[in-house]
């Protein structure tokens, strides 16, 4: 994607999100140890490290999974209380888990509106509504799914990612956290969350994107952090460095000598 | 993500068979052959005294109170919890409305025996207690995290003895007329009523069948051909009107009749006849499987419980509160023990130090033999309701051709064991 990076670094207004000093720990363990990232609308902004290096902690902190134990969430500058997942939907924050957190003996509008269900003027659930908007969207994000009675246990792995996808996308997310949202995608499906990643980026959404493919973070981040044992390595620009170098900050904890960010 | 190259509209879903075709549930129909067989069977082995109106009529009402707890018992299964408390909670409910209709109420607060307060307040402070346990043992694990199967396992020892203190360990009555007739025999619809309940309820069920096919249209989804949209209502509401017809034709006694035309000091014509219908308490049970079924299938609620119990963390990732949705199952819980010891003591006319023992295990039963699984997610109100009536016409018809109780427990058992290996295997070849 061709990126003004020089443009992107100076004049970005104010952060969609900025986590400031987030610290999370866990019976003695700090999962997040004084983590600051920002996002900025526009931006895929990726988030790497080993396992346990911490990103999926300060993720989940964001997305109101797990309460943080200091440390402050600005959305568009203002603090932000996000103290369970239904707070941090109604900041817009919408979150694809790496376990895709489907209801397996639900059906895909089901899932796709859990907790946020269609309702009849008589308060009932509306399943016919919910069926006809999840056979709107998914004609968008994924034009071949077609078993809309099915429980999701009974999906391929690229249609219950799409279903995952499609509950974030629903809801007019202005901030999308993706969990490494292609580890169980084949090359195919995997060019379409690109696909889709790109357009949703040009609608002015800001997306933190976990992952672990290095190449894929150069192909599709505008900028990555590091994290190392829940510390922060640092941030960089991805157009500025080579893949060695962010290898280099994920295995070494190691920064580059230029592109931070 | 696949790659967009068909682009139709709504492409035909293939039917595969005619069940397919239906869009009949094969596991339903599956439990409602083993219940045509088991009936099938006793009344080939009994003579024909299986299948009387008589013996149907005494089937639904026994069945009731097991039903009843039957239907709660699905939502605690279905979020991978258990309850072992019911029984035990229904004896304590049923403790406390016996001492409040024929101690508290006439002797505390000067309501005279007889006058027709006594039910209503009896009724409505079973189930305030009822729930409020209910509640109690949904927070002890819901919020303090004990697990049911301890929650509960203590509450069968401490309801069932709270019962027993309560009574001071004896057999409480004569319960109040009113309260009685919810038992069974001393409350029905009689003939007119339950004619007009059975059409009623035939004309409810084609509603549904026209209302869910205009929907399907209106949002342009396929629609099941027009003959198996009429077969399937040409079976319910056949089904329904048998039902009524049934029970009307099983006649009261004429012994029974004529003290009651003594009772009210007249003289009972010649050639009188009365029947029952549909008792009060099927009556109960009805609207409860009605109103249970709307939560399971068409409230928020029921989505939470269901989506909960196929994966709690999903749950609460789209901001469900798992710990107060389990306090409201264990409530509604509540809730129906003291309906069912409602049900339970008015039957046997008495507060007794047994009631409701073993239920919890024949309850839990019903809800597995009717498809419950203990792994959580799936489960349905009617088929716990078939499952408590295929053990109880199970028990009955081996009482009938002489069996004794405990080989009919040993019989019970393995039915049990068979049922949920059967469910296992269905489950496995559907794959759902």
């Amino acid at each position: 994607m061709p990126l003004d990076t020089q443009n992107v670094t100076q004049d970005r207004g104010t952060p969609l999100v900025e986590m400031r000093n987030i610290r999370l720990s866990f019976g003695g363990i700090h999962a997040v140890d004084d983590v600051s990232i920002e996002l900025y609308p526009g931006e895929v902004h990726g988030v790497l490290g080993h396992n346990g290096a911490g990103k999926s902690c300060l993720m989940k902190v964001l997305s109101g999974a797990y309460k943080k134990d200091s440390g402050d969430i600005l959305i568009n500058g203002e603090k932000a209380d996000i103290q369970n997942p239904r707070d941090a939907r109604n900041y817009n924050i919408e979150c694809i888990y790496q376990t895709l957190a489907l209801a397996d003996n639900l059906d895909a509008a089901s899932n796709l509106f859990l907790g946020r269900e269609l309702v009849t003027p008589m308060g009932l659930v509306n399943d016919g509504k919910m069926e006809a908007e999840t056979r709107k969207i998914m004609k968008r994000l994924n034009p071949n799914f077609q078993r809309f009675h099915s429980p999701v246990s009974a999906l391929s792995g690229g249609q219950r990612q799409s279903v995952a996808i499609s509950r974030a996308v629903y809801f007019n997310a202005k901030i999308l956290i993706m969990d490494e949202p292609t580890a169980a995608l084949g090359v195919e499906e995997t060019q379409m969350v690109a696909n889709l990643i790109e357009e949703l980026k040009s609608q002015g959404l800001g997306i933190l994107l976990i992952d672990h493919d290095v190449h894929q973070v150069k192909a599709l981040c505008d900028r990555a952090s590091v994290m190392k044992n829940g510390k922060l390595v640092g941030t960089v620009k991805v157009d500025e460095v080579t893949e060695d170098d962010i290898l280099g900050m994920i295995i070494l904890g190691k920064n580059p000598e230029k592109g931070m960010a | 993500m696949a790659d967009s190259t068909d682009k139709t509209d709504l492409p035909q879903h293939t039917r595969r068979n005619i069940l397919d075709t239906m869009e009949i549930d094969t596991r339903l129909l599956g439990m409602i052959g083993a219940f045509v067989i088991i009936c099938v069977v006793f009344d080939v082995w009994t003579g024909g005294r299986f299948l009387t109106p008589r013996n149907i009529f005494n089937l639904t009402i026994q069945t009731v109170s097991v039903a009843i707890m039957a239907t709660g018992m699905v939502f605690v299964i279905v979020t991978r919890h258990i309850d072992l408390s019911v029984g035990a909670l229904l004896a304590t409910c049923s403790a406390i409305m016996a001492i409040t209709q024929t101690a508290i109420l006439p002797n505390m607060l000067g309501i005279e025996l007889g006058s027709s307060l006594i039910a209503p307040i009896t009724i409505v402070v079973g189930i305030i207690v009822g729930t409020l346990i209910g509640a109690f043992q949904g927070w002890l694990i819901g919020y303090l995290t004990i697990p049911a199967f301890i929650v509960t396992l203590g509450g069968l020892f401490v309801w069932r003895n709270v019962a027993w203190h309560m009574s001071a360990g004896q057999t409480v009555g004569p319960l109040d007329p009113t309260f009685l007739s919810l038992g069974g025999t001393s409350g029905t619809l009689g003939a007119t009523g339950s004619w007009i309940l059975g059409v009623l309820a035939a004309g409810f069920v084609l509603y549904l069948l026209i209302n869910a096919r205009r929907s399907k249209v209106a949002h342009d989804f396929p629609v099941k051909p027009m003959w198996a949209e009429l077969i399937i209502a040409g079976c319910t509401t056949g089904a329904i009107l048998g039902f009524v017809w049934i029970l009307n034709s099983y006649q009261i006694p004429a012994g029974r009749l004529a003290r009651e035309f003594a009772a009210a000091g007249k003289e009972m014509p010649e050639g009188y006849t009365e029947v029952y219908g549909v008792p009060y308490s099927v009556l109960i049970l009805i609207v409860i499987a009605l109103v249970m079924t709307i939560v399971a299938q068409r409230t928020r609620l029921g989505r939470y419980i269901f989506a909960t119990g196929g994966n709690p963390e999903a749950a609460e990732l789209s901001g469900i509160n798992i710990r107060f949705l389990t306090v409201k199952i264990f409530a509604i819980v509540g809730f129906l023990c003291a309906i069912s010891a409602v049900v339970a003591s008015a039957r046997l006319t008495y507060h007794t130090n047994d009631i409701g023992t073993l239920d919890e295990l024949r309850v839990i039963a019903a809800a597995v033999i009717g498809g419950t699984a203990l792994s959580g997610g799936f489960g349905t109100i009617y088929g716990a309701i078939l499952g408590a009536l295929i053990m109880q016409s199970l028990q009955s018809g081996m009482a009938m051709v002489g069996v004794e109780a405990p080989y009919q427990n040993i019989v019970v058992g393995i039915v049990l064991v068979l049922a949920v290996y059967v469910d296992i295997v269905y489950r496995k070849r559907t794959g759902d």
